[in-house]
């Protein structure tokens, strides 16, 4: 039987500093991430939950609401959502989020979610590369009371009864069967990510946080004022909806670092050194001395 | 003060303990005897009872059993269930989980329904004490869990001052697990589990697992191929220089994002971690979420055209040169030995 509503996606997504071009002083002292030092990209494996979503919605229709929690800056991969052919987009941002650990992170978005309203499924990347814990995902479900389907590959067929998912691991796959809502962690093997639409890009191109208006001024002056253009962006549906802590129904005590119960103890850098070492030659000689020495020790036998 | 007791998820497939679970066990009897507590071992599954003296032997005191047929495959949702239960019923101090697939996908969910702190992926757990600036005060006898972070760059101390139980899951094979003690003793105790009707919206269909065909972590010799690995016919030459040698082929993040081989392979903080008598790095640079999972080896080999690659800040053989002359070169002098 096939489902009789419209089903509404729900897609999490995170801006992250690009963990793989680490270069000079991007720590701070209490251990938290200077993440202007790096550049800001879309999580790869949120991309594929966009991906997975996108798809979703091309078979079996309905709408898509992509929501991140981040700076002002993580306006940036809402915009790419639009682009790549999200319906709606919503930023949560507020310096009371800020210094989150999994668990106040995963509260504060399922607030969010609670004020978005009904949703069938909500679509995760597995992990993130900044932090590299894949527990956001499975938090939000338990906190929405929904269940999880974590390491997802592919959504195979959908009805009324629910989902049927393909899981991927290293060392195996598994078919589920699932009821909705429910939540979806997707793993980087589960499809290739569609490219933004160029026509999207230029429908898109002014989508904004009010943060940004002093940019978008700068760069079309005709709009005059940030009121004038506000009044446009809004009569046209491009201003990006923040909202802060004030706009959900929260406990306070439960979020940023204050409602976080992992604190971080120390950072240390990584130094690794061997003591002593030999150049060897990259000649026959060099070589066969070498592995002489190996069989001589007992290394190889 | 409650018990302090520390407590292991034991992961089982078809009656057979994962060696992450193993390894759990030797760590939490260090951490327990540091705090002068008890390992408990949760087991859950389906017609497993035996394998609860085997979890005695390799370091619980106390097993909790939990066998019923709707915990035969692992599911999210009823194994949660039974965890997040037991541990408000019993209040465990500490509570490790492998980080495992299932491992990844069960701790953050028990650890949200008890709103407790949980640190993921932990290379290193100690016991040791945490002062809080903000309130003055010293906590003593924390879990120091301790992981790479931040691409691997760093290595994080993170602590749980305030929740129990204190929650970490640990990367499989960075702890060293004990051989069965078949003198050891210990308590069994069996618990029924009681399920909501919620519990079961989830059902698997099929499941198919296969056995680890890599033995990375065991292999005597590790001949390992990276970036500059040009192409499959030099990967060929990393295969028989390591058939030639007894060992296994492992290899860096970017050789497997590169399709030479398969992620099986991957050395490193988000590969396996190894220790080998003999390691060779093949064209390997060595971002340090590779020399990481690595520089404990007892050997190692570097080879690399860059003089300047941090491989060979780790390396105790320094071979600067192309690999496919070097190789074989390596594979020439281990043929002629052996003749």
């Amino acid at each position: 039987m096939p489902h009789t509503r419209p089903y509404h996606s729900i897609v999490l997504v995170k801006q992250v500093p690009d963990t793989r071009n680490v270069t000079g002083e991007v720590m701070t002292k209490d251990g938290t991430m200077n993440r202007s030092a790096l550049p800001a990209i879309f999580n790869p494996e949120d991309l594929n939950a966009l991906e997975m979503a996108l798809d979703f919605k091309d078979r079996h229709g309905g709408t898509l609401t992509v929501l991140s929690m981040g700076p002002l800056q993580a306006a940036e991969v809402l915009r790419d959502s639009l682009c790549r052919g999200a319906d709606q987009v919503i930023l949560l941002s507020d310096r009371k989020f800020a210094g989150a650990d999994t668990q106040a992170t995963s509260y504060t978005l399922k607030c969010a979610i609670d004020k978005i309203g009904p949703y069938d499924l909500v679509f995760c990347g597995r992990q993130a590369i900044d932090g590299d814990t894949a527990q956001v995902g499975p938090q939000v479900a338990e906190k929405l009371g929904v269940p999880q389907i974590t390491y997802a590959e592919s959504i195979i067929e959908a009805d009324e009864a629910g989902i049927v998912v393909q899981r991927a691991f290293d060392l195996g796959t598994e078919l589920v069967k699932c009821t909705l809502p429910c939540l979806l962690t997707v793993v980087g093997s589960a499809n290739q990510p569609r490219p933004a639409s160029a026509r999207k890009r230029i429908e898109y191109k002014l989508a904004a946080v009010p943060a940004e208006y002093p940019g978008l001024l700068q760069k079309w002056p005709e709009f005059g004022s940030e009121e004038l253009l506000d009044k446009h962006l809004t009569e046209r549906n491009l201003k990006i909806t923040v909202w802060s802590a004030a706009d959900l129904k929260v406990d306070e005590s439960q979020l940023g670092l204050a409602g976080s119960p992992t604190q971080v103890h120390k950072v240390s850098y990584v130094v690794l050194e061997t003591s002593e070492s030999k150049d060897i030659p990259a000649t026959p000689e060099g070589v066969q001395a070498l592995i002489q020495e190996l069989i001589k020790e007992y290394i190889v036998g | 003060m409650t018990e302090r007791n520390v407590w292991i998820f034991i992961e089982q497939e078809d009656g057979k303990i994962a060696e992450i679970s193993l390894e759990l066990l030797a760590k939490g009897h260090e951490l327990a005897g540091t705090l002068g507590s008890q390992v408990w071992a949760l087991l859950c599954g389906h017609e497993i009872g035996d394998l609860a003296e085997s979890v005695i032997q390799h370091g619980a005191d106390h097993v909790l059993v939990v066998d019923h047929p709707e915990l035969e495959i692992y599911r999210t949702l009823p194994y949660s269930r039974v965890a997040a239960d037991l541990v408000r019923a019993r209040q465990p101090y500490i509570f490790l989980v492998g980080a495992s697939p299932v491992g990844r996908d069960l701790a953050p969910r028990v650890a949200s329904a008890l709103k407790a702190g949980l640190t993921a992926d932990c290379t290193d757990l100690q016991i040791g004490e945490y002062t809080s600036k903000k309130e003055n005060v010293v906590y003593k006898d924390l879990l120091y869990q301790i992981r790479p972070a931040f691409g691997g760059n760093i290595i994080a101390t993170i602590v749980n001052p305030k929740t129990r139980p204190q929650m970490a899951t640990v990367r499989e094979g960075v702890m060293r697990r004990h051989d069965p003690d078949l003198r050891r003793k210990g308590s069994i105790e069996n618990i029924t589990p009681v399920f909501q009707p919620q519990d079961f919206a989830l059902q698997v269909l099929s499941r198919e697992m296969r056995e680890a065909t890599v033995k990375l972590k065991d292999a005597p010799v590790i001949v390992a191929g990276g970036a500059g690995v040009d192409g499959e016919s030099e990967f060929d030459l990393i295969r028989q220089l390591a058939n030639l040698m007894g060992g296994e082929v492992g290899a860096s993040r970017a050789a497997v994002d590169a399709g030479l081989i398969s992620r099986e392979h991957q050395v490193g903080q988000t590969g396996t971690t190894v220790r080998p008598r003999l390691y060779i790095a093949a064209g390997i640079s060595g971002a340090i979420q590779h020399r990481a999972g690595m520089d404990k080896s007892n050997k190692i080999v570097a080879i690399n055209t860059d003089p300047d690659a941090p491989i060979f800040q780790v390396a105790h053989y320094k071979i600067v040169g192309d690999l496919g002359e070097v190789l074989p070169l390596l594979i020439r002098a281990l043929r002629e030995r052996v003749k």
